[in-house]
């Protein structure tokens, strides 16, 4: 792997080998130095372009416990514009000799700028792009259900059979398109359910199945029910009526949360709005993933450090 | 020129069972120890040390294996290397004799790499390295304890160690 | 520099071979077997005489980003690409929204003299849409403007754009509109469809287009005015004008040349060169969009030429500014679209890249093409060319092009501007020289 810019295109092959090597590294957290020297020397650099804390963090742990040297380098805020300055910055960064540079940008395809441009010769990471995608969650995601799902025997395996819900502002979401191109590819099942307003243009050309209407998709007992945070602008631009209408039709709320069969799994992208897209009781059940999902975070993003830096350059995945 | 055997199937299932002797003597019997192969035949010989071991002394036999891809001092030169796992027995390595296992002890630094991953685990009593073949040409002051054979060779020659459980035979060939 | 030219052995746009004797900027004499020792010899063995080309839509960007582009390096790029007259947008810092600003662009462009450069006027103060900018004033100026356009701003409100079509129509204007409901389009990086869903880009929906020229050519109808629709880009655009048309309704259409050959499938490398406004959409649309041009509902070819500095397009696609340059490329692009695809011969490029844009510019000269008497605005072009798309091949101050490393037909070989050579030899000829053999026709001309 060159780069990780998005799951589309990734290959089954590819995808379980990530999560393989990411059951490695998850088993390094719990050993007496949980660190491995294998990036030593080499400089990583988060460059985030729009404040995201946990994204950052995460990232930052992984880079650490493989020994690089980390940089953080917050574009929002200090006096970086748009425009030039990307390839500014991407000059800088390969001037201090950056080996990846791990990008959250608010506009789509940002991270494939900056991998085809030519001012930078390091490994690029999408850590989210505008509205299209976050390739990392999407792996931590995946990693989490086969955990679930095959315990210790998960190396190896996909997702086949898995029936997975996303729910959510779909339009906006580069959480689900990762998710989409993704767990298809491993195998599962996946459906959207949204507000007509909130689901993209030729949603059929894609490989899932739509639903408008939440009871109807969760009364087939999906195995993963996957909540999209809303953000309550929406309803400004009217893709909504308002918050309160959102939340009794796709909102997942207690009673929602009861009739889904004991073994379903609730997962959130976080940050959640409890009460608006997920109640309380749905966020801090047993089903809930969430937590492990941010534990599952650092070893995925460590899996995928590890398989930019530690070889030789390859062809880009 | 063709390949060579060297070490037929029953030569290697002797020299692991006077390797396994060997150990049991050396550690004064079987308590305390910790047999950890390095993948991937280094771990299938463990195993097989560890299943002998078991048949002379019950409960000497404690096998895991130790993955030293990511203490490597060759990674960016060469493709990227899924690890394996690393798997430490229930009782970890703290205060125990640890042994070892590969498959051919070449230049050494494989071996320097599995004491740097062995560091971040524990810190066992004593660690002992136990090899089927010691081909020559160290390039770190390292050296084994038990040895199945020693296999003097030139460095153009590629020694190949072969498992029924991986490569379908057992062999060790030499190939000019 | 002789002030006669002497073509020799060319064949115009209609398949007729002959010579071509220039003189005095017009077209002495056409016929084969002429000779004339003292004048410049071209030899047009193998090579098209189109009728110079005029481009309706051109953003030469001076006053105010002369950075991008000015109206004299935009000039060269037009000769470079065969064009002998280009109309001037108005989107100008300050805006051509005055006869000032017109008259200015206008004088710029006779100073030039490598093209007849045409100023648009725009239709609102500002191009803010909300109050008519001076247009009678510039109709009247020196400049004399006869289109008027708030390219780069649709003029959304109906009361002001049927307001502007009944104005316009006493001194024979036409309102060129940019069709894009703004609010169906904000934020909107590239056409809206499965492709803009999966690279998460905002999108620009085909109706946001399709609405405006449907009300827009209603309210033509009703006022009785004429009305032009800029860069048509969607099959369900061809319909609308096609029913419009149909119905007796004065309205022109035009189509770039990205149009007629681009998708939408380029902006996947997220590479800004492909931004435009409006979009590059599907192949259907592209088939449409021929198949318009073919039939008629589309009049002409105009470039919407628009330089852009390289920090501009060097960037993230949303933070890129939209539009390419196009002068340079144009009639390749419509040789490699139209011509070798067989929908247009060559006498249908001298239409809609030379007749018919002047007839809606209201461009003296061009009624009758290469004709005896006419004044000598000529194109050669030698069809059999093939050539690697390159940086060298831009002549204007940047570099925005879509069509970098692409293989297209045709060169242009020559370009006479009022009987003077702007390129010769397929290579521009030098400010001084253009400066010289314009003195000596406008002395002439004066004289």
């Amino acid at each position: 792997m060159r780069h990780l810019l998005s799951t589309r295109g990734i290959t089954r092959d590819q995808a379980v080998q990530i999560l393989d090597v990411a059951e490695d590294m998850a088993d390094v957290a719990t050993r007496e130095v949980p660190r491995l020297p294998v990036l030593r020397g080499k400089t990583v650099v988060n460059l985030f372009y729009e404040d995201s804390t946990r994204t950052r963090i995460s990232f930052e742990a992984a880079a650490k416990r493989l020994s690089a040297d980390v940089i953080n380098f917050s574009a929002k805020g200090s006096s970086v514009s748009k425009g030039e300055s990307l390839k500014d910055t991407a000059q800088t960064l390969a001037a201090m000799g950056a080996d990846a540079v791990i990008i959250r940008h608010q506009s789509s395809g940002a991270p494939e700028v900056l991998a085809r441009s030519g001012w930078i010769d390091a490994g690029i990471v999408n850590a989210g792009d505008g509205t299209h995608e976050h390739p990392t969650q999407a792996l931590l995601d995946a990693f989490t259900i086969r955990r679930r799902i095959h315990g210790q025997a998960a190396r190896g395996k996909g997702l086949e059979g898995c029936r997975v819900t996303i729910v959510g502002d779909i339009l906006h979401s580069r959480v689900a398109r990762s998710n989409v191109w993704l767990l298809t590819c491993l195998g599962a099942q996946v459906s959207l359910v949204a507000p007509a307003t909130l689901m993209p243009l030729a949603i059929g050309e894609w490989p899932v199945e739509v639903d408008y209407d939440l009871d109807h998709a969760l009364s087939a007992g999906p195995d993963v029910v996957m909540m999209l945070r809303i953000q309550a602008e929406r309803m400004h631009d009217a893709f909504f009526p308002n918050a309160r209408e959102y939340s009794r039709q796709w909102g997942l709320d207690d009673e929602r949360l009861a009739r889904l069969p004991e073994s379903s799994m609730v997962m959130h992208p976080g940050p959640m709005n409890r009460g608006l897209e997920i109640s309380a009781g749905a966020a801090d059940s047993p089903r809930s993933t969430v937590r492990e999902q941010v534990a599952n975070g650092v070893s995925v993003r460590m899996a995928v450090l590890y398989l930019l830096l530690a070889g030789a350059m390859e062809e880009a995945a | 020129m063709p390949s060579r055997v060297v070490l037929q199937q029953a030569d290697i299932s002797r020299a692991l069972t006077r390797i396994s002797h060997e150990i049991l003597e050396s550690n004064h019997g079987g308590s305390d120890l910790v047999i950890l192969g390095i993948p991937t035949r280094g771990a299938i010989l463990a195993e097989r040390i560890g299943a002998i071991l078991e048949s002379i002394e019950p409960g000497s036999g404690t096998v895991g294996t130790l993955d030293i891809t990511m203490y490597r001092d060759d990674l960016g030169r060469n493709l990227t290397r899924t690890p394996s796992p690393t798997r430490i027995p229930p009782g970890g390595i703290d205060g125990k004799t640890v042994v070892l296992v590969d498959d051919v002890l070449f230049s050494g630094r494989t071996v320097r790499a599995a004491l740097d991953a062995m560091v971040d685990l524990g810190r066992p009593r004593a660690v002992r390295l136990a090899v089927l073949v010691d081909r020559g040409h160290r390039e770190l002051p390292i050296r084994a304890d038990f040895v199945g054979k020693n296999l003097p060779s030139s460095l153009a020659e590629r020694i190949h160690v072969r498992v029924t459980e991986i490569d379908g035979v057992e062999e060790v060939t030499i190939e000019p | 520099m002789s002030r006669r030219i002497l073509i020799t052995g060319a064949v115009l746009a209609d398949g007729t071979p002959t010579d071509i004797l220039v003189s005095d900027g017009i077209v002495a004499e056409l016929g084969t077997g002429l000779s004339d020792a003292e004048a410049l010899a071209i030899d047009g063995a193998g090579l098209i005489a189109l009728p110079g080309l005029v481009d309706l839509h051109t953003h030469l960007r001076e006053p105010g980003f002369e950075h991008s582009e000015t109206v004299l390096t935009g000039s060269r790029a037009a000769a470079a690409g065969g064009f002998t007259a280009v109309h001037a947008m108005a989107n100008t810092s300050p805006v051509a929204d005055t006869a000032g600003v017109v008259e200015q662009v206008q004088a710029l462009g006779e100073d030039a003299g490598y093209v007849t450069v045409r100023p648009v006027g725009a239709v609102t103060i500002g191009l803010a849409g909300g109050q008519l900018a001076e247009i009678g004033a510039m109709a009247q100026s020196r400049a004399k403007v006869r289109v008027f356009s708030d390219d780069g701003k649709c003029v959304s409100d109906a009361v002001l754009m049927r307001r502007a079509l009944e104005y316009v129509t006493t001194f024979d204007g036409v309102v060129a509109q940019h069709a894009q409901e703004p609010r169906l389009t904000e934020d909107a990086q590239m056409n809206e469809g499965a492709l803009s869903s999966e690279l998460g880009l905002e999108g620009w929906p085909a109706v946001a287009e399709e609405a405006i020229i449907a009300r827009d050519v209603l309210l033509a109808e009703h006022v009785g005015a004429r009305l032009h629709v800029c860069h048509v880009s969607t099959a369900g655009s061809v319909d609308v004008v096609r029913w419009a048309k149909a119905r007796g309704i004065r309205v022109t259409a035009e189509v770039t040349p990205h149009h007629l050959l681009l998708t939408e499938d380029l902006a996947r490398s997220y590479d800004a060169r492909f931004k435009v406004n409006p979009p590059l959409r599907n192949q259907a649309d592209v088939e449409a969009l021929r198949a318009g041009l073919a039939d008629g509902t589309i009049d002409i070819i105009a470039t919407d030429h628009a330089p852009h500095p390289v920090e501009d397009k060097d960037c993230a696609w949303a933070d890129a500014a939209f539009g390419m340059v196009g002068l340079e490329s144009a009639l390749s692009v419509v040789q490699s679209a139209l011509i070798e695809s067989g929908i247009l011969g060559w006498a249908d490029v001298a239409r809609v890249l030379s007749r018919v844009p002047a007839e809606i510019g209201r461009v003296a000269g061009y009624d009758r093409g290469i004709a005896q008497g006419a004044p000598a605005n000529i194109t050669l072009v030698d069809p059999a060319a093939r050539r690697e798309f390159a940086r060298g091949d831009l002549r204007g101050r940047s570099a925005n092009s879509p069509y970098l490393g692409m293989t297209l037909p045709g060169r242009v070989v020559a370009t006479i501007h009022r009987g003077y050579p702007t390129v010769l030899d397929g290579e521009l000829r030098s400010v001084q020289q253009v400066a010289i053999s314009k003195g000596k026709e406008g002395n002439e001309s004066r004289g």
